[in-house]
């Protein structure tokens, strides 16, 4: 047991200017957030709350067990495009009845709910979560279905929607659809793919094709209540479990469902009674610089995030641009993989490459701090065999089984991003600070690379090189850059599961830890060759 | 001391009570209950116990035989009636005497002398203490009116009816002779003129059988109601002002108890006007309810004193002095703002802060005392008398008294049950009470009825907050955080939808509170800069909030509903647990709104249940003789159906 110290001064000019620029960043992801709680906007919600319907996140605090938290996924989903902010659907880990379950809820405020190829991918992404975290899924539906113009693009991807459902399904992971409007056509499979439905009377309407189609399609006259009511699926197509008299009513049923399922976590409990941090989680502010090639010590990060801030570092005197060793956070141990000066050298890559199989060995999950350039470059390190080492780091992070948790801090450029378990090496959840920043190389390096390149094609040809243009062309490149490694456009673009506020890593890591302990929690027992 | 072993025929706090000072006297104990009270302090506090089985008064503690058997069968010599029940039956008296037993208190002749109030009242006139003339119901005009029909056997206002119209004089007599034949076997009444403003004043008496009569001092007890004390003090403000008069009463009082050789302790009660003017009422024969604001100015322990003179020994020649002032209150179960109906259900707790003694004579110049016959969760059932508990504070002044009993009642926490403690407040510290200016019409005068608490918010805020915090948490995370904010927390209490949301930078959606901590237990609000600290107790869906200056219930309204849960509308529920005694329709009939449905008999009066509006009655789920409820469902009137007018 070591307990960590700290050398943050909250007193420091320089913290606070640190501390201004992240606040100011905060506040506009409170505004990008407040954008997807708008939903469709003032004049749908009216008309929503007068047809006496609650709205999506209505429904999800009715759901919910009162005081629990809820941890919302991908809530900047479609972030810089020209979809609504949220994507139209909301998900996310909360607790129904004791439950910890993955809650997917369409926001008919939003072109009636119609999914969109973001929504697709959110949903998609949640389906995952509770696929690989064995967490029940409760679908709130209303939705008009697939948003036509946009349908080659969702049509045919779209079918996993279904395909997830019963495979969850098959995964003994109980699914639950409370329907309180429209679930047509293809939407209707979501309550057919489903262990458990609840339809809301004189609400609900799932059919695959409706009065008009079938009008059309065999000359029959027909409506709406026949087709596909809550009446008709509870009493005569029996698609319906449960009858519900209204919205409120299909959420109780619903509550009472999940408190049947008999359900237990497969993962080992925490510790009980964690003790908090012994500094500061304000300080987490003044931490970070305002320029991400100022590198901090990550130790200040985790004492303010761990039980007790109570840490003991493993190889603390080898490799020391990472960061690893063993705490407990809200109970749970984790192994912690920490840049602390950006670089990646051999020796870091090596003993992360140990520190994870260890963390297999003793099945402990392992939290990953990023901020990162990258694996060190130049003619020593390429002799010195780094891509070798990378490739084991890289190895291993891919290979392990036990959970991983990432949260981008800082930077995260390059193969260090993959290294340090980014998006596609299948961290559980992953969670950006709001002034992180992701991409292949920096803005800078990455336009003094195309500037150096076509210097060189331009020397080849024997030409004069146009300086006016290259760094008109510099400018450009890197301010395209710079706003696509941003949090936001990264988040929008469904490549984390949420950007937050860096005060909340602790609680959103607990709830995260918890989460994936409804699944068992196992190390690996192979590997990919390590080339030595 | 020949007394070795006492058995009080008698349940809740009078046994405590006596069970106290056989405990300081080394003396042993023995209880009798009923079956509803085989848990109750009295019994658990007796060295030994006797059940008496059943319910109804009349089956158990009304029962002198089984109270005998019982007292020999645990080995008891001597037997305390109390008050109530037996205690002013001269059989019953003779039954203990016959039984070889000690009787404590006065001889069966004496309470035959003053059982009848009619007798009694010839008798006084004959030892010259002022009476009132008795009236002949049959020979009343409307120049004798008001009248007040008494049971000849009563007590405790039971059986009691003021008449202000000749009209109703008939009826009124009847229902006067129903309730003391319920009450009491005896539907004797008589009829003598009432005098609506007067003055409450008694006298304490204590007489040895050896020639010594004290008059240990008056208590005044104006404050009633339904002819039922409810403050009660000594010394009296009137008899401090009107030079003379306490020498006057102490002469009547003791002329009273000699004219009947009294021995023992008792009270001999008197209407007063304001000029002082006094005529005797009625003479008790056992320990009064409110002797212990006697014991509290004078030191006295009354109930040693009964034990001492039934032992035989000689009372000193004369009483202590008096000195400062005591008020007592009773804290009732039952609901003023409803005309005093009587509550029943189960009491989770009865806190009052800064009790200084229980149950005993305390010689100190201030204090506080509770004697109460109710622990923590009791049920407060049907069958006895409402009363919880009597709180006694006393000081060197009135004013000092009346303020700190008035403190300790507003900070009081009483759980479970409506009671009248809030009036309790407001009657210590209304100008009029506080100038002594005090009579029979109090609650017909003043208006004492409001709750402490007049804006209930900040209380259901803090309940709500309470409640959060008291939530089984899996994760030490903050309460119902959210990465995206929405919706606020909510929680409907009674009639307060609280929302709220606590966030990093503290409690959201309440300008001008802020939230300093909150707990299970307590919570600490800073409410327009002053912090109010408010304790929080819950049962079941039930949460009361309570602060030095008063308190608020309120009951959680679930989550969901269940329709199937759901009342048919045009239900009538009983408004108080009791039995029917009497259905006035049956199902299918039509009745027009406020016509009589059925009747309820609880705590030995009679409620009318009346339709709620015009319709007919479609559900009829209980008979005649049936033990209801609070709550449960009498009657279902199915109303006309709206017209399209009343629709509009």
């Amino acid at each position: 047991m070591t307990v960590l110290r700290t050398a943050v001064d909250p007193a420091s000019a320089e913290f606070a200017a640190n501390r201004a620029a992240l606040l100011e960043k905060i506040a506009d992801l409170d505004t990008e957030h407040a954008k997807a709680v708008a939903g469709g906007g003032e004049k749908y919600v009216t008309r929503h709350h007068d047809r006496g319907k609650l709205l999506v996140r209505e429904r999800i605090e009715l759901l919910l067990d009162p005081g629990s938290p809820f941890l919302e996924l991908s809530p900047l989903a479609a972030w810089g495009t020209d979809y609504t902010v949220g994507a139209s659907v909301v998900t996310g880990i909360g607790r129904v009845n004791g439950v910890e379950c993955v809650i997917n809820g369409s926001d008919p405020t939003v072109r009636g709910g119609a999914s969109n190829p973001y929504t697709l991918k959110k949903v998609l992404r949640a389906n995952q979560i509770a696929l690989e975290n064995r967490l029940p899924v409760i679908g709130l539906v209303e939705s008009g279905g697939a948003d036509l113009p946009t349908q080659k693009e969702i049509f045919i991807p779209g079918g996993q929607m279904f395909r997830d459902l019963t495979r969850l399904s098959a995964a003994g992971i109980p699914t639950i659809a409370l329907v309180f409007g429209n679930s047509t056509a293809g939407g209707a499979y979501i309550p057919g793919m489903s262990d458990y439905v609840v339809m809301v009377a004189d609400r609900a309407k799932v059919f695959l094709a409706g009065p008009p189609l079938v009008k059309m399609a065999t000359g029959e006259e027909s409506d709406d209540e026949s087709l596909g009511g809550a009446d008709m699926h509870s009493r005569i197509s029996g698609l319906a479990d449960y009858f519900a008299v209204d919205e409120q009513d299909a959420i109780r049923i619903g509550r009472d469902i999940v408190g049947r399922l008999n359900w237990r976590k497969h993962g080992p409990a925490p510790k009980p009674d964690p003790a908090p941090p012994l500094h500061d989680v304000e300080d987490l502010l003044g931490i970070v610089p305002t320029d991400l090639k100022v590198p901090f010590d990550p130790r200040e990060v985790i004492a303010r995030i761990v039980d007790g801030s109570d840490f003991d570092e493993f190889k603390p005197r080898y490799g020391a641009s990472l960061v690893t060793g063993w705490a407990n956070l809200h109970g749970y141990p984790i192994g912690i993989l920490a840049n602390a000066r950006g670089v990646l050298f051999s020796e870091e890559a090596q003993k992360a490459t140990q520190f994870i199989q260890l963390a297999n060995r003793a099945d402990t999950p392992l939290l990953f701090l990023q901020n990162t350039t990258g694996y060190m470059v130049g003619k020593e390190y390429e002799q010195g065999g780094i891509i070798k080492h990378g490739a084991q780091m890289i190895n291993a992070v891919s290979n392990s089984t036990v959970p991983h948790l990432t949260v981008t801090m800082g930077a995260s450029y390059g193969a260090g991003n993959y290294g340090m378990c980014g998006r596609a090496y299948g961290p559980r959840l992953l969670f950006t600070w709001p002034a992180a920043k992701s991409a292949v190389m920096g803005p800078a390096q990455l336009a003094g690379v195309l500037s150096i390149v076509a210097r060189q094609a331009a020397s080849a040809r024997g030409q004069q090189y146009d300086e006016a243009a290259d760094e008109q062309m510099r400018n450009y490149v890197e301010k395209q850059i710079e706003e696509q490694s941003l949090a936001p456009f990264l988040s929008g673009m469904l490549y984390d599961d949420a950007v937050i506020d860096p005060r909340d890593t602790r609680t959103v890591l607990g709830i995260a830890l918890s989460a994936v302990h409804s699944a068992p929690v196992q190390g690996a027992t192979g590997y990919g060759v390590f080339r030595t | 001391m020949s007394i070795t072993r006492v058995l009080v025929a008698n349940r809740g706090e009078i046994a405590r009570r006596v069970f106290r000072t056989c405990r300081d006297l080394g003396i042993g104990s023995v209880a009798v209950f009923s079956d509803p009270d085989a848990d109750a302090p009295h019994v658990r506090e007796a060295d030994r116990a006797v059940r008496l089985p059943g319910a109804a008064a009349a089956d158990t503690y009304l029962r002198a035989d089984l109270v005998v058997a019982a007292a020999r069968r645990a080995g008891a010599d001597a037997v305390h009636p109390g008050y109530g029940f037996l205690s002013e039956n001269a059989a019953f008296a003779q039954a203990v005497i016959d039984a070889g037993l000690t009787w404590i208190g006065p001889s069966p002749e004496a309470i035959t002398a003053m059982g009848s109030k009619i007798e009694s009242k010839k008798v006084m006139a004959a030892a010259g203490v002022p009476v009132l003339g008795e009236l002949d119901p049959a020979a009343l005009t409307a120049d004798d009116l008001p009248v007040l029909i008494k049971a000849s056997a009563g007590g405790g206002g039971r059986g009691m009816r003021v008449v202000t119209d000749l009209d109703q004089l008939a009826a009124e007599v009847e229902r006067a002779q129903a309730e003391a034949h319920s009450a009491f076997g005896d539907a004797t009444v008589f009829c003598e003129p009432y005098l609506s403003a007067g003055r409450h004043i008694e006298v304490q008496v204590m007489g040895d059988g050896h020639g010594t009569v004290w008059a240990v001092g008056e208590r005044e007890c104006s404050i009633q109601r339904r002819h039922q004390k409810v403050v009660e003090e000594s010394p009296a403000p009137l008899v401090e002002r009107v030079d003379g008069m306490r020498d006057a009463l102490f002469d009547a009082a003791r002329a009273a108890a000699k004219a009947i050789d009294y021995t023992g302790a008792g009270t001999v009660e008197f209407i007063a006007d304001d000029a002082g003017r006094f005529f005797f009422l009625e003479m008790n024969t056992r320990l009064q309810v409110e002797h212990p604001v006697t014991e509290c100015t004078t030191g006295l322990d009354l109930v040693a004193l009964q034990l001492a003179v039934a032992d035989g020994e000689r009372l000193a020649q004369d009483p202590p002095v008096p000195h400062g002032h005591a008020i007592e209150v009773r804290l009732y179960a039952e609901d003023p703002a409803a005309d005093w109906a009587p509550q029943s259900g189960v009491l989770h707790r009865l806190a009052v802060p800064g009790v200084t003694s229980e149950f005993a004579v305390d010689s100190a110049a201030a204090g506080l005392r509770c004697d109460s016959g109710v622990g923590d969760e009791a049920t407060v059932s049907v069958h006895y008398d409402p009363m919880l508990a009597k709180i006694i504070a006393w000081a060197p002044t009135r004013a000092q008294a009346a303020a700190r009993l008035a403190a300790a009642l507003a900070g009081a926490e009483v759980h479970g049950i409506t009671t009248n403690r809030d009036l309790l407040v407001n009657v210590l510290r209304h100008k009029a009470f506080l100038a002594g200016d005090t009579d029979t019409r109090f609650f017909d005068e003043h208006d004492v009825f409001a709750p402490l608490v007049a804006d209930t918010a900040p209380f259901a805020l803090a309940a709500a907050l309470a409640i959060d915090a008291g939530r089984a948490r899996t994760l030490d995370v903050p309460s119902g955080w959210r990465n995206v904010l929405s919706d606020p927390q909510s929680l409907t209490l009674g009639g307060h939808e609280v929302r709220w949301r606590v966030t990093r930078d503290g409690l959201q959606g309440h300008d001008g509170v802020e939230l300093i901590r909150a707990a299970p237990h307590e919570v600490v609000l800073d409410v327009d800069g002053v912090h109010r600290r408010f304790a929080v107790h819950r049962y079941g869906e039930l949460v009361h909030v309570d602060t030095a200056d008063g308190g608020a219930r309120f009951v959680i309204a679930p989550r969901f509903v269940d329709p199937s849960d759901q009342l048919a509308a045009g239900s009538l529920l009983a408004p108080m647990p009791g039995s029917v005694v009497r259905i006035a329709v049956e199902v299918g009939q039509r009745v027009t709104a406020g016509a009589p449905v059925l009747w309820l008999e609880a705590m030995k009066m009679q409620h009318q249940i009346n339709a709620p509006a015009d319709g007919v009655v479609s559900e009829l789920p209980v008979v005649v003789g049936e033990q209801i409820e609070v709550g449960a469902v009498l009657a279902v009137v199915e109303p006309d159906a709206a017209t399209e007018e009343d629709r509009q």
